[in-house]
C-alpha cells in the first residue's frame, strides 16, 4: 500500500533562524491514523501548518519535502494550494470556541466549503449541510444549522469543526489537539466520531496529541516529537509494547497510576530546551540519565531496526553495542513513601450541607430571576494527612466549592468546620487568624504569580499579611527553607516569575502557600497546565510534602489517573452535588454512581484495553 | 433584547441629569451671576445698578435653587436653576445675548451643519475602512509600511493646518472654489466641496491607523486560521470573516458620533464660514454668551447619549450574541 | 545685575514632573524586567532619533522654564525694585533674538520691510520703498550681498555644527555600543541636528531667520518660546489625568458594588460632554474668575502662566476618563487572576492588592497611554487657541501664533513664515513625539510582542 502523504526532511524555523520543525520525515498511509505525539512546544502544531501552509507570520518552511498522491504541496502555487486546504486536507483545531467565526451561523460556515469544494450552492448546500451536521451527531439539526456558535456547547461546536472538515470529503484529516479542551466525557464522544468518520469514509488522519491515552485509543502509527525532532516512530503495539528511546521511555514512566502509589514517579528532570539553543548533539542529553559523551558530541542518526520501528538515539547505532538500553524503566523495588496506615485519622475539616448560588437577574429592573446553584449542598471530611480528590468535569462547581472553603466566595448556607472551628460568619479579623491554617495552590502556573514581584516578595506577603515570623531575618530564612523544601535553588529568591520555567512556577506557588504553615492545602487542579513529564515531578512534591509536614489535601481534579496515584479518599462531583465518595479503591474500582462509571469509562487507557465503553450522551445540561 | 434596550434608556437618564446639573454648577455656582456681569461689563467701572439691569435681562436675578420669597410651587420654579437649567429637558433653552431664541437657531442652523458633517462622515468611513483594509491586507510588506508612516505623518500635522493651506491652494491660488460661504439647495455645492475634503483627509492618519489595528488583531484569531484551512482566499477571509467581525469594534466608535453630526465642526465651520452650530458655538464662545454655551453643552451630551443608546441598538444588529440573549 | 529667581505654578509643575520623571527612571534601572521593555525601545532606530528630536525640545523647554526679575537701576525707599517683566535662562541665552525687534513684518532673512513705506531723504523727496530693518542683515552695506553672505553665514554654521556633532559623535560612540543602541542612525541624526543648529544660530546673528512678525518680533524666537507652552500642556496635563484614572479606574475595577457604580456614572457623565465644548464652558469660566480677581497676579507673566495651568487641569479633568475606563477593564480582567486570590486567601487587605499586585500590571497601559496621549494635547492647544479657549493671548505659544498669523491670510502677498514656521515646529515636535510613542507601544503592549511564537 502506497503513502497517502509523504513528508521527507520537513524545516520549519523562525525568520531569526531558531528552527522549530527540523528535520522531520514521516509517511501517512490511505485510511491509517498517524499520531504525532509531543509535549507542548515540540513542534507539533507548526508541522501540521507547514503541511497546509499556514504557517503565523514570522514562521517560514525552510526545506523538505511533502508529497499528497504524489503531487508537492510546496511546489503549488497558492492557488492550486487553496483547492487542498478544505478539499484534499481539511484540519480541526484545538479550540473549538476560538475556531469558529462567532458571528456566522453553523450552516453559512458548512456551506462555504461546499461551495468552495463542491460548488454547492442554495438549497442543495443547505441540505448537505443538514446531512453533514446530522452524520457528526448533533440533534436537532435543522434548528442548529441556523444557531450561531455561541448557542452550542464546547463538544458541539466540535462536532460542526469535523461536519465542516468533512464537507470537502477530504483524503486527509489533521486533528491538533481535538479534544484538549474538552471533558473526559465528551472527548470519548469526539474521539468515537471520528474512528467511526474514518471507517465509513476511509480518510487517513493525522492526529496531533500530547495524551498517550488518546494515542493508545486512536494510532496506527506514532511518531514521538521531542524539541522539533522525532525521535521515535514505531506503531502502536510496537511502542506501547516497548518503547525504545529514552524520553518515551521515561514518558510512559511518568504517567501516574494506582500500581505505582508508594513510590515517587519517575520525572525528567529539568525541562525542553528552548527553540535552536541546542545545534549539536542529541536534544535531550541534558535530561537523559543514559546519556554518554557521544551523545553531546553527535546528532544520532535515524535508525530504523528490524521490526521496522524507527528510533534517533545512540544506544541504538551500531557502535553503540554492549550498553545499557533500559528494558522499560527500572524502578526501585522498595517504595519510598510509607503506605498509610488503615485507621482513618480524626478530621480535619468537615463541610455540611454547603450551598454557593449565583443570582440570574434579567429584565429591565434586573429582578433575581433565578439561582445558579454551582454548589448545592456538598457534604465532606477531610482527614489529617490525607488527600482528598475532588473529581468532576468542568463546571460541576470544584473550583467555586475549593473558594467557598476558603472563604474567597462567600457561600449561602451550609457550614464549614476546620479543626472544630466553624468559619463562616467568621468576621474579618477572626477570618485573618483563620487563613493560615487552610491555603490554595492554583491551576495556571503563569497566572497565578505576580509578575511583577521577586520569588522572596510573593513568598514574604502571606508571612507579612498574617504575622507569622516576628521580623524580617527570620523571615528570609524560612523563606530559604521554604525553596529547599519545594526543591529551588536558595538564589532563585531574587528573581521574577518569567525567569521560571511552569514546573518551577508551580513550585514556588506551593511554597508561598507552605510559608504561612498551613494544615490543609487546597490543590486546584495544580497540574492539568503541565506537561506530563512535569506533572510528576509536582505529584512528587506534593507526596513527599505531605510525608514530611502531615499536611491535608483536598485535590480538585478531572484527571483520574492522579487521583487513583494521589487520593486517599474520592467524592465525584457532577452539577454541584457529590454524587459518590469512599476511598480510592472503592470508587474507582467498583463505582456505584451510573456518572462515576461513564467517567472512569470514559478515559483513554494506555493498556489499551478498551474495555466495555459506557456512553454519556449529550452535553452537561 | 427589549428589556436589554429600554434598561439602557433608563440608565442614560440620571447621566443627563448628571450634565444638567455639572453644567448648572459651572455656570452659576463656580461664578456668581454677579461675576459674570461684572466681566461682562468691564471690571473697573461698573455699577451695582448696571449689574441688577444686565441681571435682570437675563433672568439671573432669581436666587440659585430655592426662592424662599416666592410661595407655592414658585419656591422651586422661580429659581435660576429651574428656569435656566432643569428647563431643558423639555429642549427650552431660553434666548441668547442677542435676544434670539436659541431654540430656533438651533433648528435652522442644524442644516448646514449637517450638509458638510454628514458627507464627511459617510465618505470618510468608506475611504478609512478600504485604506485599513488595503493596508492589511499587505500586511508586513513595504506597501503596509510606507502606509503606516503615511498615517503617522498625516496625523502629526495640525487640523488647522489641513484647513489654511486647504483653503490657500485650492481657493487662493488656483481659484477653484470660493474661500468661504454657504448656500442651501444645489447652489451650495461648491461651498461644501472643500470643507468636505479636508474633513476627510484631517483624519485619514489616525482613523485608518486605528481601523487597521482593529482588523489586524481580528486577523491574528483563530476562526481566521480555520477560514484559510477551509482554502478561502486572503480576500474572501478579509471580506466575509474578518470584516464581518471587525464591524464590532469600529461601530463601537463611529455610530455613537452620527447624532453629533448635528452639531458640526468648530473649526471647519468658521474657517469657511458655514452658519452651522459650530460656527454658532465658536461665536458665542468668543462673544462670551453663556446660554448659548451652555445650551450647546446640553445638547452635546444629549445627541452623545442618543448615540451610545443607537451604538447598543447596532450591536445587535451586528453581533448575534447580542441579539439573541 | 542682580535678580531675583521666579518660580511660577507651571515651573513648580515642570520640576515635580522632571522629578518624578528622574525617580521613576531610578526605579526602574534597578529592575531588570521594567528596563527589559525600554532596552526593546532603545534598540528601535526611530525611537531612538525621536528621542534625540524630543530632547532637543525638551532642553530648549526646560532652559525656558528656569524665570528670574531684574533688578531695576532704580530704587524706592533703599529697596531693590524688580523689574514687571519675568525671563527665563532661554530668553537670556537669546537676548539679541527676543530684544531686536523690527517695525513690522519682515520676510525670513530679509534685510528690508515686508512693505513700501514713504522715506524722505535728505533733499526731502518722498520716497517709496523697502526700507532697511533695524537688525536684520544690518551690517550689509548693499542689499545685493545678502545671497552671497547668506550662503556663506550658513555653510559655515553648518560646519562649525558638523565639527561639534563629529566631536560629540566621536566622544559617545563607544558609549552607545556598549549599549546595543542603534549606533548609525543616533550619529547621523546627530550630525543633522548639530549642522541644522550651527547654520541656524550663524544666520541668526545677523538675520531674522524666519521673518518678523506684525509688531517686528523674530519668528525664530516666538517659535522656540511656543516650544515650552506645548510641552507644559503636554505633560503637566497628565499630572491631573494620572492620578484620577488610576485610582478611580482600579478601585472601579477591583472594588465593584456602589464604588464602581459611582465612579462609572462620573466618567459616564464628563465624557458624554463634547470634549470642546465642556473645555471652553470651563475656561470660559475660569477666565471669569480670573478677571474678576486682578488683585491675586503680581505679574502678567504669572496670570498667564496660571491660566495655563489652569487650562492643564481643565484638559486633564476632561480627559481622564477613556484611561480609566481602559483601566477600569484591566483591573477587571485581573481582579479573576489566580495571584489575587492567593493574595485574598492570605487576607491581604485591599488597598495593599491594589499597590502591591493591581497597579504595578497596568502601569504599561498608562504609560502608553501617556505617551499616545501627549501629541495630541500639543495639538488640541493650538486648536483651542484658535477657538478661543486656549492660553492666555499674552503667552507665546504655537496657537497664538497661528491664530495672529492667520488673520493676515488675506493679506496679498501672503505672509506666510509665520504659519510655516508654526506648523513645522509643531509637526517635528508632534511627529517624533509619536514615532516615540509608538515604539513605546510595541516594546510595552504585550499584544504587540509577537516575536516568541507559542506552538
Amino acid at each position: 500500500m502506497s503513502a497517502l502523504l509523504e513528508v521527507k526532511n520537513l524545516v520549519t524555523r523562525l525568520r531569526n533562524g531558531a528552527r522549530i520543525v527540523d528535520d522531520i520525515s514521516f509517511s501517512i498511509r490511505a485510511g491509517e491514523t498517524f499520531a504525532l505525539l509531543g509535549e507542548s512546544g515540540c513542534g507539533k502544531s507548526i508541522t501540521a501548518l507547514s503541511l497546509l501552509r499556514l504557517l503565523p507570520d514570522g514562521v517560514v518552511r525552510a526545506g523538505g519535502t511533502a508529497l499528497l498522491d504524489d503531487i508537492d504541496l510546496f511546489g503549488l502555487r497558492e492557488r492550486e494550494m487553496r483547492a487542498v486546504r478544505g478539499g484534499n486536507v481539511a484540519m480541526i483545531f484545538q479550540e473549538p470556541a476560538l475556531s469558529l467565526n462567532p458571528v456566522m451561523t453553523v450552516g453559512q460556515q458548512i456551506a462555504e466549503v461546499l461551495a468552495l469544494h463542491q460548488g454547492m450552492g442554495g438549497a442543495a448546500a443547505q441540505q448537505r449541510s443538514v446531512k453533514l451536521l446530522a452524520q457528526v451527531g448533533i440533534s436537532d439539526v435543522t434548528r442548529r444549522v441556523a444557531e450561531y456558535p455561541f448557542q452550542l456547547s464546547g463538544g458541539m461546536k466540535q462536532r460542526v469543526m469535523i461536519a465542516m472538515a468533512l464537507a470537502g470529503q477530504p483524503k486527509l484529516l489533521i486533528a491538533d489537539e481535538p479534544t484538549t479542551a474538552l471533558d473526559v466525557t465528551i472527548q470519548a464522544q469526539v474521539l468515537q466520531l471520528l474512528r467511526d468518520t474514518q471507517a465509513a469514509s476511509g480518510m487517513s488522519l493525522l492526529l496531533i496529541t500530547h495524551d498517550l491515552g488518546v494515542v493508545a485509543e486512536m494510532a496506527h502509527q506514532v511518531g514521538v516529537m521531542y524539541a522539533g525532532q522525532i525521535v521515535e516512530q514505531a506503531s502502536r503495539t510496537q511502542l506501547f509494547a516497548q518503547p525504545l528511546h529514552p524520553y518515551t521511555q521515561k514518558l510512559f514512566a511518568a504517567l501516574p497510576h494506582a500500581a505505582r502509589r508508594n513510590q515517587p514517579l519517575v520525572a525528567i528532570p529539568g525541562s525542553v530546551p528552548p527553540l535552536g539553543s541546542i545545534k549539536q548533539g542529541c536534544r535531550f542529553t541534558a535530561r537523559c540519565d543514559k546519556a554518554w559523551s557521544l551523545c553531546s558530541e553527535k546528532t544520532p542518526d535515524w535508525t530504523v531496526l528490524e521490526d521496522g520501528q524507527g528510533v534517533r538515539c545512540h544506544l541504538y547505532a551500531a557502535d553503540a553495542a554492549g550498553r545499557d538500553k533500559g528494558e522499560g524503566i527500572r524502578v526501585d523495588a522498595a517504595p519510598r513513601f510509607a503506605p498509610s496506615p488503615l485507621s482513618r485519622p480524626p478530621s480535619l475539616l468537615q463541610v455540611k450541607d454547603l450551598r454557593v448560588h449565583f443570582p440570574i437577574r434579567k429584565g429591565v429592573l434586573q429582578r433575581v430571576v433565578g439561582q445558579v446553584k454551582a454548589v448545592d449542598g456538598v457534604s465532606l471530611e477531610i482527614p489529617q494527612g490525607r488527600t482528598l480528590a475532588l473529581v468532576g468535569e468542568s463546571g460541576c462547581g470544584k473550583t467555586t466549592l475549593g473558594k467557598a472553603l476558603l472563604q474567597l466566595i462567600p457561600p449561602t448556607a451550609g457550614s464549614v468546620q476546620f479543626a472544630g472551628r466553624e468559619l463562616i460568619g467568621l468576621g474579618a479579623g477572626e477570618l485573618r487568624t483563620q487563613r493560615a491554617t487552610m491555603q490554595m495552590v492554583f491551576q495556571d502556573p503563569y497566572a497565578s504569580l505576580n509578575p511583577k514581584m521577586r520569588v522572596a516578595e510573593i513568598l514574604e506577603e502571606g508571612m507579612t499579611a498574617l504575622n507569622i515570623e516576628s521580623n524580617s531575618a527570620a523571615r528570609q530564612a524560612h523563606i530559604d527553607t521554604l525553596l529547599e523544601q519545594v526543591g529551588l535553588a536558595r538564589s532563585s529568591k531574587w528573581r521574577y516569575p518569567h525567569e521560571f520555567s511552569g514546573g518551577q512556577r508551580q513550585r514556588i506557588a506551593i511554597a508561598r502557600a507552605l510559608a504561612v504553615s498551613p494544615q490543609l492545602l487546597i490543590c486546584d487542579e495544580p497540574t492539568s497546565a503541565l506537561d506530563v513529564s512535569v506533572q510528576a515531578q509536582i505529584l512528587n512534591l506534593l507526596k513527599s510534602l505531605q510525608q514530611k509536614l502531615g499536611l491535608s489535601y483536598l485535590f480538585i481534579t478531572h484527571n483520574l489517573a492522579v487521583v487513583e496515584y494521589i487520593a486517599h479518599e474520592v467524592c465525584v462531583m457532577y452539577l454541584g452535588r457529590i454524587v459518590e465518595r469512599g476511598t480510592a479503591e472503592e470508587v474507582l474500582r467498583a463505582p456505584k454512581h451510573p456518572y462515576t462509571q461513564a467517567l472512569l469509562s470514559a478515559v483513554p487507557r494506555i493498556d489499551g484495553a478498551r474495555g466495555e465503553r459506557i456512553r454519556l450522551e449529550g452535553d452537561l445540561p | 433584547m427589549i428589556a436589554y434596550l429600554i434598561r439602557r434608556i433608563l440608565y442614560s437618564l440620571p447621566i443627563l441629569v448628571g450634565v444638567n446639573l455639572l453644567t448648572f454648577a459651572l455656570f452659576f455656582v463656580v461664578n456668581t451671576p454677579d461675576d459674570m456681569a461684572r466681566m461682562q461689563l468691564g471690571i473697573k467701572r461698573v455699577t451695582p445698578d448696571a449689574i441688577e439691569k444686565w441681571k435682570q435681562q437675563r433672568g439671573y436675578d432669581k436666587p440659585l435653587l430655592l426662592n424662599s420669597a416666592a410661595s407655592g410651587t414658585d419656591k422651586i420654579t422661580g429659581t435660576i436653576f429651574w428656569q435656566k437649567s432643569a428647563s431643558m429637558f423639555v429642549l427650552d433653552f431660553g434666548y441668547s445675548d442677542d435676544g434670539r431664541s436659541i431654540g430656533r437657531e438651533i433648528t435652522t442652523r442644524m442644516g448646514p451643519s449637517l450638509a458638510i458633517a454628514l458627507p464627511t462622515f459617510l465618505i470618510g468611513l468608506v475611504a478609512y475602512v478600504s485604506f485599513a483594509l488595503l493596508m492589511t491586507l499587505f500586511r508586513a510588506t513595504a506597501l503596509d509600511m510606507a502606509g503606516v508612516a503615511l498615517c503617522v505623518l498625516l496625523m502629526s500635522v495640525s487640523g488647522l493646518f489641513y484647513i489654511i493651506g486647504g483653503q490657500f491652494v485650492v481657493s487662493k491660488l488656483w481659484h477653484l472654489v470660493p474661500i468661504s460661504g454657504y448656500d442651501g439647495g444645489m447652489g451650495g455645492f461648491k461651498f461644501v466641496v472643500l470643507p468636505i475634503v479636508i474633513g476627510v483627509i484631517g483624519s485619514v492618519g489616525s482613523s485608518s491607523r486605528w481601523y487597521r489595528t482593529i482588523f489586524l488583531e481580528e486577523i491574528g484569531k483563530d476562526y481566521v486560521r480555520t477560514a484559510r484551512a477551509k482554502g478561502l482566499s486572503e480576500l474572501a477571509v478579509l471580506f466575509r470573516h474578518v470584516l464581518k467581525n471587525a464591524m464590532i469594534p469600529i461601530l463601537t466608535g463611529v455610530v455613537v458620533i452620527i447624532p453629533l453630526l448635528f452639531m458640526g465642526s468648530l473649526l471647519t465651520e468658521s474657517f469657511f464660514g458655514i452658519p452651522g452650530l459650530g460656527s454658532y458655538t465658536i461665536d458665542a464662545i468668543n462673544a462670551q454668551d453663556f446660554s448659548v454655551v451652555r445650551a450647546m453643552v446640553f445638547l452635546g451630551s444629549l445627541l452623545y447619549i442618543v448615540g451610545l443608546i443607537l451604538t447598543d441598538i447596532s450591536y445587535t444588529i451586528v453581533d448575534p450574541r447580542v441579539r439573541l440573549s | 545685575m542682580s535678580f531675583v529667581p521666579v518660580m511660577l505654578w507651571s515651573d513648580a509643575l515642570v520640576f515635580l514632573l522632571l522629578l518624578a520623571g528622574i525617580a521613576s527612571a531610578w526605579y526602574v534601572r534597578q529592575r531588570e524586567h521594567l528596563l527589559l521593555p525600554w532596552r526593546r525601545v532603545a534598540t528601535s532606530s526611530v525611537a531612538m532619533v525621536s528621542l534625540l528630536v524630543l530632547s532637543f525640545f525638551l532642553v530648549v523647554g526646560l532652559l525656558d522654564t528656569l524665570h528670574y526679575r531684574v533688578a531695576l537701576p532704580e530704587q524706592s525707599n533703599g529697596k531693590t525694585v524688580y523689574s514687571p517683566e519675568v525671563l527665563s535662562v532661554f530668553d537670556k541665552l537669546v537676548t539679541p533674538l527676543r530684544a531686536q525687534t523690527e517695525k513690522t513684518y519682515s520676510a525670513p532673512l530679509a534685510v528690508t520691510l515686508y512693505a513700501k513705506e514713504s522715506t524722505s531723504d535728505a533733499s526731502g523727496n518722498i520716497l517709496r520703498d523697502y526700507p532697511r530693518l533695524r537688525y536684520g542683515g544690518v551690517h550689509l552695506t548693499d542689499e545685493q550681498q545678502r545671497d552671497g553672505d547668506v550662503l556663506w553665514r550658513g555653510l559655515t554654521g553648518a560646519l562649525v555644527g558638523l565639527m561639534v556633532g563629529l566631536a560629540i559623535v566621536f566622544g559617545s560612540k563607544r558609549w552607545l555600543a556598549q549599549r546595543g543602541w542603534p549606533l548609525r542612525a543616533l550619529l547621523i541624526a546627530t550630525l543633522i541636528i548639530s549642522a541644522l543648529i550651527g547654520m541656524t544660530v550663524n544666520l541668526a546673528a545677523a538675520y531674522h531667520v524666519l521673518g518678523t512678525d506684525k509688531v517686528g518680533q523674530d519668528v525664530l524666537y516666538l517659535s522656540l518660546k511656543s516650544i515650552r507652552t506645548g510641552l507644559i500642556i503636554g505633560t503637566v496635563t497628565t499630572l491631573v489625568t494620572l492620578p484620577l484614572a488610576l485610582l478611580l479606574g482600579i478601585a472601579a475595577g477591583y472594588l465593584r458594588g456602589w464604588v464602581d457604580d459611582v465612579i462609572q456614572y462620573v466618567y459616564t457623565v464628563l465624557s458624554s460632554i463634547p470634549s470642546v465644548l465642556l473645555i471652553a464652558a470651563a475656561v470660559l469660566m475660569m477666565q471669569v474668575t480670573i478677571d474678576t480677581h486682578p488683585q491675586w497676579f503680581d505679574t502678567s507673566a504669572s496670570r498667564a502662566d496660571l491660566r495655563l495651568v489652569f487650562l492643564c487641569m481643565i484638559l486633564g479633568v476632561t480627559s481622564w476618563t477613556g484611561l480609566c475606563r481602559l483601566l477600569r477593564g484591566e483591573t477587571l480582567k485581573l481582579r479573576e487572576l489566580e495571584y489575587i486570590q492567593a493574595a485574598q486567601a492570605f487576607g491581604v487587605s485591599s488597598f495593599r492588592i491594589l499597590t502591591r499586585h493591581i497597579m504595578p500590571n497596568v502601569m504599561h497601559i498608562v504609560l502608553i497611554s501617556l505617551v499616545m496621549d501627549f501629541s495630541g494635547l500639543v495639538l488640541a492647544e493650538a486648536v483651542l487657541s484658535y477657538v478661543g479657549v486656549g492660553v492666555d493671548p499674552s503667552m507665546i505659544s504655537f496657537g497664538t501664533m497661528i491664530n495672529a498669523a492667520r488673520l493676515e491670510m488675506g493679506r496679498e502677498p501672503m505672509v506666510w513664515w509665520a504659519l510655516a514656521a508654526a506648523f513645522g515646529f509643531m509637526l517635528v515636535l508632534v511627529l517624533a513625539a509619536n514615532l516615540f510613542a509608538d515604539a513605546v507601544r510595541d516594546a510595552f503592549d504585550p499584544r504587540f510582542n509577537r516575536t516568541e511564537v507559542v506552538t
